[in-house]
């Protein structure tokens, strides 16, 4: 059964905005986006949001809902009240073009600082050879979306803009792990992942795993594991003594 | 330029009650483990050779000679100082710079953030990258010292069983359970078991280990608060038992 849902939506830009009030339709099995669409459609034309597949695949409709970073097409309608007000905002970690709609080319900065995937020399495309136990930790990574609401979450830079530079945010630390992890890269990435991509300022409160729409255990099988191997290399003199009296890698 | 929102966070859930009930929790805990430890009493019951986890290994002057099973090789110790001074450096900091545990305290007292989507009410922020936060990173050393001590608790668990069954050695066996469990499910000792491999397949013990520790460290938030629950209610009982509030419940005699 359908009903009139209260809806507060923050529209504005660059310059300056707010939150507005509507009432719009809502009906059975909806998702926040439908609603949405039903706003853009009836009443304001001109509003902006970013969507593409519609089945939390894409990653491209990452926004704040009562509060909390969702995805607009994976958020159900039937997970708030009929009287409830759904609140709905751009994420705030990013600059606001438009409405809903927000830059996220500090994620895709960020991406080019890691370098490229290293394979060993002389081992060409084609001719990598590797088992599956070894592959299979960093495959749950891949699972990502690119959906970006786990760096918008992040304390480190949600409240903090200037740790922008020296932070990667957790999807690009978990990169650092995948390749880290990876059974031919060669780069040294752990001195990296600390000196380069800020894993110290995380303090692994955990709420990009919280948020993430993949359920990826970020916190707990890419961070922590990064901060164990960089506790490895600088700040356990037991490891680095073996490493120096065996030669092990 | 972000959006201009004035509000601090837009969430209409509870997201207050999580870290109010971890601060609770932790303070509570604290408080109970501050007032038996400078007790300095009711931590052994000689009819039955039980040992509350707090005091062991009870190694100074101090300690009843029966309490202490590895000897007294430290002298008296000065003051208002009593016996679990010298291990508790090493609980407390293995506890404290445990992962999950930075985690709830760095949410639930340092508001950092206290809660996701929350922001937090400091202007600055360095996280872990300086002293004294960096020293975290020495947790793996704290579990060690940790094992040691829960190698320690297992050996007076099974030393009570020498005098007969009652409900106190069940509870000393539970309680050494919930301690193994929380830490071998430790984010260092999953590191040091095999997480620190890169190639598995060439490593296949190490890589079962892993993977029955991975099993474990998913709940190690769970674990973190039951042993740590556990030892309290451990050393409850035998503090009633020692000090002759409660008789044991005997099973066998
Ligand atoms: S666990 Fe670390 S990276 Fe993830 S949100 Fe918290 S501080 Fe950021
Ligand atoms: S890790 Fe999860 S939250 Fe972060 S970008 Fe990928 S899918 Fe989104
Ligand atoms: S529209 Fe693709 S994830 Fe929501
Ligand atoms: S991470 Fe919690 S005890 Fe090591």
């Amino acid at each position: 059964m359908g009903y009139q849902g209260h809806f507060r939506v923050w529209r504005g830009s660059a310059e300056g905005g707010g939150l507005e009030d509507f009432t719009v339709e809502v009906n059975e099995g909806e998702v926040v986006l439908d609603v949405i669409h039903r706003l853009q459609a009836t009443q304001t034309p001109d509003l902006a949001v970013r969507w593409n597949c519609k089945a939390g695949k894409c990653g491209s409709c990452s926004a704040e809902i009562n509060g909390k970073p969702r995805l607009l097409c994976m958020t159900r309608m039937s997970v708030f009240a009929e009287d409830e007000t759904v609140t709905v905002t751009p994420m705030r970690t990013f600059p606001v073009i438009r409405d809903l709609v927000t830059d996220v080319s500090y994620n895709y900065r960020k991406a080019r600082e890691i370098p490229a995937f290293k394979p060993p020399e002389g081992v060409a495309p084609g001719e990598y050879r590797m088992q599956q136990v070894d592959v299979e930790r960093s495959q749950e990574f891949r699972k990502c979306i690119e959906c970006f609401l786990c760096n918008n979450t992040c304390h480190v830079i949600r409240d903090h803009e200037e740790n922008k530079e020296s932070f990667a945010g957790p999807r690009f630390l978990m990169r650092v792990a995948e390749l880290e992890m990876h059974p031919l890269d060669e780069a040294d990435r752990v001195q990296q992942a600390q000196s380069s991509h800020g894993l110290g300022l995380c303090n692994i409160t955990k709420c990009c795993t919280e948020v993430c729409p993949e359920h990826i255990k970020i916190t707990d099988n890419a961070l922590i594991p990064m901060k164990e191997r960089v506790a490895d290399r600088r700040y356990d003199p037991i490891v680095w003594l073996g490493n120096k009296l065996f030669r092990r890698s | 330029m972000r959006a201009q929102i004035a509000q601090r966070t837009l969430r209409t859930d509870r997201w207050w009650l999580p870290p109010l009930a971890t601060f609770a929790g932790l303070l509570l805990i604290s408080i109970y483990a501050a007032v038996r430890t400078f007790m300095g009493d009711y931590y052994w019951v000689d009819d039955y050779r039980y040992l509350t986890p707090m005091y062991s290994p009870c190694l100074s002057q101090e300690c009843l000679p029966n309490a202490a099973h590895f000897g007294r090789p430290l002298p008296e110790l000065p003051g208002f100082l009593t016996p679990p001074v010298v291990i508790i450096p090493f609980l407390l900091g293995f506890r404290v710079t445990c992962y999950y545990y930075r985690k709830a305290y760095y949410r639930a007292a340092w508001m950092s953030p206290p809660a996701c989507a929350v922001a937090e009410p400091h202007a600055k922020y360095t996280g872990e990258t300086r002293f004294p936060l960096i020293a975290q990173n020495l947790h793996r050393y704290f579990f060690y010292a940790a094992s040691l001590l829960l190698l320690i608790n297992i050996y007076d668990a099974f030393y009570a069983f020498t005098t007969g069954i009652g409900l106190g050695n069940i509870v000393l066996l539970v309680n050494v359970g919930l301690l193994a469990a929380y830490t071998l499910s430790c984010h260092s000792c999953r590191h040091i078991a095999g997480g620190r491999l890169k190639h598995f397949s060439k490593h296949p013990v190490r890589y079962w280990a892993w993977t029955q520790i991975s099993k474990l460290n998913a709940r190690h938030m769970q674990l973190a608060w039951a042993s740590l629950i556990f030892v309290c209610v451990t050393d409850l009982y035998v503090a009633l038992v020692a000090s002759g509030t409660i008789a044991d419940l005997r099973f066998v005699n």
